[in-house]
């Protein structure tokens, strides 16, 4: 795992979302520093995708802010959990069209760079259409590193991918932190945020119920021989009344 | 496996009520549109016939003309009016599909002018659907009792055919005369013949042969009486001063409707894929603005129309005479239509989630819209034709067609104020649209 600095790169305070009468995220605050790896976990419906959206500005918060230490640094990065670009145009014209919506300095040479970072060079005149599902989601993440961003959101990143495509995603992902990047995910695959998250989130109908690294959460949850970690982590949600 | 369906369609409550509402509505639509307006248009009808003139005297006949104009309304909804500018006044409004008027020399001119110049006069409007609607209701009837007054005619004329063929009394000028008729005169003829001298009998032996030819082909003028079948002209008059021929507002209506399909139906499905391919949450964050999304997705439906349908009316001028001095007309009118109707696209683009949802939704709109604006005024009651007409307002393919039937056929609209509609109409629908975009963004 990568070296983590102390100073935050990202820091969320008070964050409140209501849809109607159903809070979604009650009171949220958390920080996140440069190279760090955030897990974000929940049962489903906890509200971490709402979190995450609202963290990357595509929903505003009814209460609460999201800062960054140097205003001038380049957007958030984001990867919404469904693969979010067009499937009729190829990988090559996917990553120019969305280098020159973030304004990137040089827009070729920044499409050459990530093509190299997936391993998709080969794959670069292909439709997205014809990529199978990994691939996808590797331009899907190499979009919303585009603009080089220092935190980088994912909402559930390794959903939709078999065990060697997932493999490959944490390698790439873990090389990310490695340079800096700071990077929050949202799972609700308990396993998967032990193994490679240094801090982990418990989110539970909008409410964060923890704060810190997996060795921590299992001490709390209860989790010894018997009881793995997701066993333990559902009587931790239980005994909260979740 | 039937039964799974039933319980699925069940639980559908809404596809299983659009499913059964959407049809039966198309249906009245279209029923509105096609079929009400000629089975029993409304008619403004002036009779200026005095009253007391209103039987010819022929041949000692009597014709009552009143015979003849029952005959016709009993095909319209007649609505009386005292004066011309009451019927006109109708017409101009829409409250009547059109006047028809009996002109106070009528009866005279059917009497002691000649057939052919007694005439009807019928006023429209310069609405080539509601013209053709009421031509062919009044062009039938019309037939029909020009064929009753014709048979009377005809009665009157073989009477006389068969006095000057076997002999008898015919009335002219108040006295009565006898005549011999041609049989008989043949018979003398033929008996004088035998025994005159053979310088006398060369003489008038042609008149022996018109005689024999005429008895021999008396049934003959009988058949050419028959054939005068059309006594009364009718004589239309246009309000506007300018008449649509219905041929070339067919066109206006087909490249109105092509460029509302192609507008539509591209600019819903453009953006209903930006949110089927997950794309909108990217370009949601700032990197594109709503308003500058839309009038993307707008501009290249409306571009993409304007070509189809430019091309499709310079195609369709080589089969039907357009006027290209008004090329720049058209431009602007199917532009700005283009446009309101993008617009309109994206609006029901941003309630889809998805591509097929847009495209179905569009669809379903649209096509009563174009039924709704060609449902004619009198076609419908008017309580009814009033909240048409507010509906057609408010959605642009009215105003389109006005103005691409103006466009093309020089008709009877304000340019000018039809633009100023298809704007306000633009603007509206791209405020829903932005709206909707948002409302998306913001779940």
């Amino acid at each position: 795992m990568a070296a983590v600095s102390a100073a935050p790169a990202l820091t969320a305070q008070n964050i409140t979302k209501s849809f109607g009468e159903r809070q979604a995220v009650r009171d949220v605050s958390f920080d996140i520093a440069p190279g760090e790896l955030l897990g974000l976990i929940g049962p489903n419906g906890a509200g971490k995708t709402t979190l995450l959206s609202i963290v990357a500005g595509i929903q505003k918060a009814d209460e609460g802010s999201v800062a960054q230490p140097d205003p001038d640094a380049a957007r958030i990065g984001w990867v919404p959990q469904q693969t979010a670009v067009y499937l009729k145009l190829t990988v090559a014209q996917n990553l120019r069209l969305f280098a020159r919506l973030e304004n990137v300095a040089d827009p070729d040479a920044t499409v050459v760079r990530m093509l190299e970072q997936t391993g998709l060079e080969e794959r670069a005149d292909d439709e997205l259409g014809r990529l199978s599902g990994g691939n996808r989601q590797r331009v899907n993440i190499a979009v919303g590193l585009l603009a080089d961003p220092p935190v980088l959101l994912l909402d559930e990143p390794s959903g939709a991918l078999d065990p060697r495509q997932r493999d490959r995603l944490w390698g790439f992902i873990n090389a990310l932190t490695e340079r800096g990047t700071a990077v929050i995910f949202a799972t609700h695959d308990i396993a998967e945020a032990e193994r490679h998250a240094n801090r982990v989130l418990v989110l539970a109908d909008g409410e964060l119920l923890f704060d810190g690294t997996a060795q921590e959460l299992k001490t709390v949850a209860g989790a010894d021989a018997e009881h793995d970690l997701e066993q333990a982590f559902v009587g931790f949600l239980r005994e909260r009344g979740h | 496996m039937l039964l799974k369906d039933l319980q699925i369609l069940r639980r559908s409550k809404l596809l299983v009520g659009l499913l059964i509402v959407y049809p039966v509505a198309i249906a009245l639509l279209i029923g509105f549109a096609l079929s009400s307006g000629p089975e029993k248009p409304r008619l403004a009808f002036l009779n200026q016939i005095p009253a007391t003139q209103t039987k010819i005297n022929f041949g000692g006949e009597q014709i009552d003309v009143q015979v003849y104009t029952d005959n016709l309304f009993d095909a319209v909804d007649r609505i009386d009016v005292e004066n011309r500018e009451q019927a006109l006044e109708k017409v101009r409004k829409g409250e009547v599909l059109a006047a028809l008027i009996i002109p106070s020399d009528f009866v005279m001119k059917l009497s002691t002018g000649g057939f052919d110049s007694a005439s009807v006069e019928v006023v429209y409007n310069g609405d080539a659907l509601k013209q053709s609607f009421v031509e062919s209701t009044v062009q039938s009837k019309l037939a029909i009792a020009d064929a009753a007054l014709a048979r009377q005619i005809n009665k009157v004329a073989s009477g006389y055919i068969k006095v000057i063929t076997v002999g008898g009394e015919i009335n002219a000028l108040g006295q009565n005369f006898k005549l011999l008729g041609l049989v008989e005169s043949k018979k003398l003829l033929d008996d004088t013949l035998q025994d005159a001298p053979p310088e006398i009998v060369r003489k008038l032996q042609p008149l022996a042969q018109f005689a024999d030819i005429g008895v021999a082909n008396i049934g003959r003028f009988n058949d050419v009486l028959n054939t005068v079948e059309k006594p009364v002209e009718v004589t239309e008059t246009v309000l506007s001063g300018r008449r649509t021929p219905l041929d070339t507002f067919a066109v206006a209506l087909a490249v109105t409707v092509s460029l509302m399909f192609v507008c539509v139906l591209l600019a819903s499905g453009l953006l209903a894929l930006e949110r089927e391919e997950n794309t909108f949450s990217r370009l949601a964050r700032g990197l594109v603005p709503g308003g500058r999304l839309l009038a993307g997705k707008v501009l290249l439906a409306a571009g993409c129309a304007f070509v189809v349908t430019l091309v499709m009316l310079l195609g369709i001028s080589a089969f039907v005479p357009l006027g290209y001095d008004r090329l720049a007309l058209w431009v602007a009118a199917i532009a700005a239509s283009g446009v309101a109707f993008a617009t309109l696209g994206v609006a029901i683009g941003s309630l889809a989630r998805e591509v097929r949802a847009a495209s179905l939704l569009a669809l379903m709109l649209a096509l009563p819209l174009a039924f709704l604006a060609l449902v004619p005024s009198g076609g419908v009651s008017p309580v009814l034709y009033d909240v048409i007409q507010v509906i057609s307002a408010l959605f642009p393919f009215k105003p389109a067609l006005d103005a691409i039937n103006t466009a093309i056929n020089d008709a009877d609209t304000n340019l000018a104020i039809t633009f100023v509609h298809l704007a306000a109409l633009t603007l509206a629908f791209g405020g829903a649209a932005y709206w909707g975009l948002r409302r998306f963004a913001a779940n």
